[in-house]
């Protein structure tokens, strides 16, 4: 046996970026560990650690590959290229350059390993093509850009900048953004990226099955015997509440789960130790017995369990909603022309880059969480609620947020590994979700069983709209009511219809716990609505795009909830702008369908609506703008930027407000205590909401330097130290240094906050639910293979009224993005707990997917917002997959009514079709 | 205590193997694994590792044998080494019998998993949707598996028993996949069919291999259908109806009938009845494009 004894562990001589690195480390340590943990490498992303997503793509002696599918013995001996690496070549220089200028890096989890990817492509061809520039990036997966503005940036790599940053007047300017060098080259620090020194790691134990009962053994005994393991935590050993959920009176899931589970990947307790320890621990070593139940699957079978999910809730009926307008039943009965139907979607996953991430460090009777969020005051809270402790005693610090789109508003890790720290005082506590434990155990769009109805007169006006949605919410209530409220608010789409009545229900199952994903229920619903009106436009012998127009909220109309629409209702001129597009299409789709037989080109339309902030409930922002004793400008800012480009945006807006060049602001990004609460970066808010906060922020500090110099309102002020203000033909300078400090240090600040104006919604969900709205319309392009039941979408044309581009370029990346993610809701996403849990079994867009996407910008001014803008993050995601639904109604002359439109599902609908 | 063995010889590796296959450890986790590539073995690693369940700890690393790598041309055919790559594939000059080898090369995960993923691996791999398979089984190759004991050749289809189960040995090795010399005429298409336009993993494919003469009439023909059976199957009745035809005719041959060696499954990806539909389809448009250039050329 000779052979098989080798010492496990001899050190290994690895080159990474010209540096000769001698490891220590098993030789089938992943690489991608290797250089994130011994070398401090943390610009190469662990995105799925099975080559699914290409977030670590490294160059390996000249050739791109995962970082994590190497062997670190494998590397031996070969040249290593990171990000760290790339960043010091004038090639990596100029694609970060390009990369920057095009918009093209939004959260950043995915830009470094694009990067490598694009220099593995040019260091063979200087000149690439878009094709090859797919073909050559098609192993990285973005889920926030929808891939164009990538392509762009790599086929003009090489190419003299734009414009650039800098000069007052920033808002309309397509500005490149103000955080994004970091989340280029690889330094941004991302929940997994950072921690102190000598940590522990915590694991958490999840369930296998969807129910059962389970006891636990002598956990503290069964730690004590093996190495490495410092202690398992558990339910008993939560200080505070062990339960947590967004809503204050519903908070049902709990940190440990007591006695038993209800969903496959639901956490029961929380293994800390060295991090080698943890991770070698099986199943079958640990002290549990597991009793499985029969789980209750599908909104049916969750209606028919018993005994319930939650006590609190026995029909298991999480919540209601209702609108409810006129009269709809007599309406019906009159109207020329009624369409209905039934409509379904699946689970959908976020499919962020990065996974969840971060740490917890207790110090004295404080406890700090640092982790990828998009909600710190609501993380500070649930923390501080769980420990119970007052919520002074925690701080959360923001990390870099790799993705979110609704997924990261719940707390996820952060309740345990503060349990966990708050016993284990001094050790910061570290954790990272494995991609599929964050599939399988974070929030969901909700599954949506749609009943809809709808009417019109013989001019193809709208008289009556009936909709029964149920809602899946899976085994914890999470933003469920969210949906259920939104979903009554917004179901008849952008449109005036006088009799109305939606009805929603959220429904608890033994499923993965649904919550926010962009849209809020809307893009279900939608499907369903839109579908209805392509029957209805059919039927009247109308246009779809004209019969859209004729019915277009406009301003000066009522919504179904009674609300009178003041201002920026761009719909009609979104609709406008997409006629000559939509002609040509369509006269396209004509000819080319005279062509051929096997392919079929369709052209479809939707449109949307999107209530901008919360329903019908107070959510305000404050912002802070300060100036110090040397002139430095500070923006000091709780909004998380997830990758939308928040904080460049923000920084815009508080920068005009200021009349300073954009380029002089400092930012300080959600520290809970350092920032105020700016609300959580959700329901397309924070343009709108903490973007006029910003605005106040800086009319204020603006107003304090001018009383200083006094100076009249029109006054120019020039930054610096010391200040100089030119008004008409005086000039003043103002020393901040001669002021006196505030408590911070800081000398002048200027506070804004805001909160839109709203009014609850009565038992008929009458009221003034949203301060205003975002619009828009889709038209979608697409060839359907009528053999094989494949869709290929050539081209989307999106128009959004955003009141105002504050920064057109990130616009363009928010609804190239909303596309992305609309896109594949429609055609291949469903997130089947314990069958697709990874990124190979659930797929997610890649480059070769997308269309080419054209942007109108439609500003039609919101007076409430800063200079006119409102929010655009999911508006733009809530028409793609009904557009594309009827696109290929129109192709093939089926009705999609389940989303995901897979090629078998398509090809059954068509051979019923034909039968 | 795990071990991990990267012997540069395979002398070294073969007896490893040996003393491994002649001692089975209680445990089938713990036999000796052996890894080449790696595209395989880490996401199996991290599914196992995402649920507590143990994980493979016993691996022989053969990336060191110089001698199982490169694609060689020889006056009988071609050689595949056991390391080659795809990306090996896809570089190497090759008749244009193996084009649709190439293209399923070029369709297998992104350029980052061409770069390390070997085609052995994906022979032993022996998924159902494994896209090496249909090209290779078009192509009549065989894998040469050596032991300490000795060698031996089997035929592609005798080596994948079906889905995940091959007919290496525990002390065996794959050292390299043997392509006989194919006809000059012979022209091949691969066409693969997933939800997404890359990496996906495949809902059916299909590998056509033809031969003509000059009159464009099938001299041989060669076909094989993947995602649609436990293993990726050759459909010999459709080779039968092809030979003699006009390549023109070629996709009238096709009919549920010669489909009888498969028997596809219901998944998330696919049903059962649409896999053969699709397969049919994909049999039909190979013929197509095959034929064409021919037809322009004649």
């Amino acid at each position: 046996m000779t052979m098989h004894h080798r010492p496990a562990q001899e050190a290994i001589l690895l080159t990474v970026n010209g540096q000769e690195q001698r490891i220590i480390a098993p030789p089938a340590t992943r690489l991608s560990e290797v250089l994130r943990d011994h070398l401090g490498l943390t610009g190469t992303k662990v995105g799925c650690d099975a080559g699914d997503c290409g977030a670590c793509t490294i160059s390996l002696d000249g050739r791109q590959v995962c970082a994590c599918l190497v062997p670190v013995a494998q590397a031996a001996g070969q040249a290593i290229q990171t990000i760290e690496g790339l960043s010091g070549t004038a090639t990596g220089r100029q694609l970060q350059a390009s990369f920057a200028n095009h918009g093209a890096a939004q959260c950043g989890i995915c830009t470094p390993g694009m990067l490598m990817a694009a220099a593995d492509l040019l260091a063979q061809n200087a000149s690439p093509s878009r094709a090859e520039v797919m073909d050559a990036l098609g192993g990285v997966l973005c889920r926030c850009t929808g891939y164009e503005k990538i392509v762009d940036a790599v086929v003009a790599w090489n190419l003299p900048a734009g414009e650039p940053a800098g000069g007052s007047g920033s808002i309309g300017r397509r500005i490149p953004k103000l955080d994004g060098a970091s989340r280029i080259d690889g330094t941004a620090l991302y929940g997994a990226d950072a921690a102190p020194a000598g940590p522990l790691w915590l694991r958490a134990i999840r369930s296998p099955h969807a129910k059962a009962r389970f006891t636990l053994g002598d956990l503290d005994a069964w730690a004590a015997a093996r190495p490495g393991i410092t202690r398992v935590f558990s339910a008993k050993d939560v200080p505070g509440h062990n339960s947590f959920g967004v809503y204050p009176d519903l908070k049902d899931q709990p940190v440990f789960a007591e006695g038993h589970v209800r969903y496959r990947g639901e956490a029961i307790a929380g293994i800390v130790g060295e991090k080698a320890a943890v991770e070698a621990i099986t199943l079958d070593d640990l002290p549990i017995t597991w009793h499985p139940e029969a789980p209750a699957t599908g909104i049916s079978a969750g209606l028919a369990a018993a005994p319930a999910l939650h006590a609190i809730r026995p029909d298991n009926v999480l919540t209601r909603g209702l609108v409810e307008r006129g009269d709809p039943e007599a309406a019906f009965a009159a109207a020329a022309f009624t369409a209905e139907g039934r409509y379904g979607t699946a689970f959908v996953e976020h499919a962020y880059i990065e996974p969840e991430a971060g740490y917890a460090l207790r110090k004295g009777d404080r406890v700090e969480v640092f982790a990828c969020t998009q909600a710190t005051t609501m993380d500070r809270d649930e923390v501080a609620r769980v420990l119970g402790l007052a919520k002074e005693q925690v701080t959360v610090l923001a990390s870099a947020c790799g993705g979110g789109f609704g997924g990261k508003l719940d707390v996820s890790l952060q309740p345990m590994i503060a349990v966990a720290a708050w016993h284990l005082a001094g050790a910061p506590i570290r954790c990272t979700y494995s991609r599929i434990e964050s599939m399988a155990s974070t929030t969901k769009r909700h599954p949506a069983e749609v009943f809809a109805r709808a009417s019109c007169d013989a001019a193809g006006r709208l008289v009556s709209f009936e909709m029964e949605a149920d809602f899946n919410t899976g085994a914890y209530a999470s933003w469920g009511p969210t949906v259920a409220s939104r979903v009554p608010v917004h179901a008849t789409g952008p449109y005036k219809v006088p009799h109305v009545r939606n009805r929603t229900r959220a429904i608890y199952t033994n499923e993965t716990p649904a919550g926010a994903f962009r849209g809020f229920g809307i893009p279900q619903a939608a499907i369903a609505q839109e579908s209805l009106y392509d029957t209805l436009a059919e039927k009247a012998g109308i246009d779809r795009l004209e019969f859209r127009l004729i019915n277009a909220l406009r301003r000066g109309d009522a919504t179904p909830s009674g609300q009178v629409l003041e201002a920026s209702a761009g719909l009609a001129e979104c609709l406008e702008r997409l006629k000559p597009g939509w002609q040509a299409l369509l006269a396209d789709a004509e000819s080319f369908n005279r062509r051929t037989t096997r392919a079929r080109r369709g052209v479809g339309i939707a449109c949307m609506w999107y209530g901008i902030g919360n329903t019908s409930m107070s959510n305000p922002s404050t912002m802070r703008l300060t100036l110090d004793a040397a002139g430095k400008i500070t923006f000091w800012n709780g909004a998380v930027d997830i990758g939308q480009g928040s904080t460049t945006v923000l920084g815009q807006i508080a920068a005009d407000a200021l009349g300073a060049p954009v380029g002089l602001l400092h930012s300080v990004i959600g520290d809970t205590d350092k920032t105020f609460d700016a609300g959580k970066t959700s329901a397309s808010r924070q343009t709108f909401v903490s973007g006029k906060a910003a605005e106040k922020a800086g009319a204020a500090l603006r107003a304090e330097i001018l009383r200083l110099t006094n100076a009249g309102p029109d006054a120019v002020i020039r930054f610096g130290n010391p200040l100089l203000v030119i008004d008409g033909g005086r000039e003043t300078t103002l020393d901040p240094a001669s002021l006196s400090p505030l408590p911070d240090g800081q000398v002048l600040e200027g506070i804004g906050s805001f909160d839109p104006p709203t009014t609850p919604l009565d038992a008929q969900g009458q009221g003034v639910p949203y301060a205003t709205y975002g619009f828009g319309a889709q038209v979608a392009s697409l060839d359907v293979d009528t053999a094989l039941g494949t869709v290929k979408v050539r081209k989307i044309i999106a128009a959004h009224d955003v009141g105002r581009a504050v920064n057109p370029m990130l616009v363009e990346g928010q609804i190239h993005g909303g596309i992305a993610q609309g896109l594949g809701l429609a055609l291949m996403e469903e997130f089947i707990p314990g069958r697709t849990e990874n990124l190979h079994d659930y797929l997610i867009p890649t480059f070769g997917d997308m269309p080419e996407i054209e942007v109108i910008l439609v500003e039609d001014a919101e007076p409430l917002g800063p200079s006119g803008a409102k929010g655009v993050g999911e508006p733009a995601l809530i028409p793609t997959a009904p557009a594309i639904f009827s696109a290929v109604r129109h192709a093939v002359g089926v009705i999609p009514r389940r989303a995901p439109l897979l090629p078998h599902r398509l090809w059954e609908l068509l051979r019923a079709g034909q039968s | 205590m795990a071990t991990y063995l990267r012997p540069a010889t395979l002398s070294e590796a073969l007896a490893n193997l040996d003393v491994d296959a002649r001692n089975p450890p209680a445990n089938p986790l713990d036999r000796l694994g052996i890894l080449a590539g790696a595209t395989d073995f880490f996401p199996a690693a991290a599914a196992r590792q995402a649920w507590f369940q143990p994980t493979p700890a016993n691996i022989l690393d053969i990336s060191a044998i110089a001698e199982l790598r490169g694609v060689t041309t020889g006056p009988d055919g071609v050689r595949i080494g056991a390391l080659a790559t795809w990306t090996d594939v896809i570089n190497s000059a090759l008749p244009p019998a193996f084009d649709a080898l190439k293209q399923a090369s070029r369709q297998v995960g992104g350029v980052q998993i061409q770069n390390r993923g070997t085609l052995a691996g994906n022979l032993c791999n022996a998924s159902p949707a494994a896209d090496g398979v249909p090209p290779l089984l078009a192509l009549d190759a065989e894998v040469e598996l050596v032991s300490a004991a000795g060698s031996r050749r089997l035929p592609l289809a005798d080596f994948i028993l079906s889905n995940r189960r091959t007919a290496l040995r525990p002390d065996e090795l794959m050292v390299a996949i043997h392509v006989p010399k194919p006809a000059d005429s012979e022209r091949s298409l691969f066409l693969k069919l997933g939800a997404r336009a890359y990496l996906v993993i495949s809902i059916a494919s299909a590998a056509v291999n033809l031969a003509c003469d000059e009159a464009g009439r099938i001299t041989r023909a060669r076909i094989a259908a993947g995602a649609c059976s436990a293993a990726p199957q050759r459909l010999p009745e459709l080779e039968r109806r092809l030979a003699g035809l006009p390549i023109a005719d070629a996709a009238q041959a096709v009919d549920p009938g010669v489909l009888a060696p498969l028997s596809p499954i219901d998944d998330i990806r696919a049903s059962a009845g649409y896999r053969l539909a699709a397969v049919e389809t994909l049999l039909r448009q190979a013929f197509d494009a095959l034929g064409r250039p021919l037809e322009r050329a004649a």
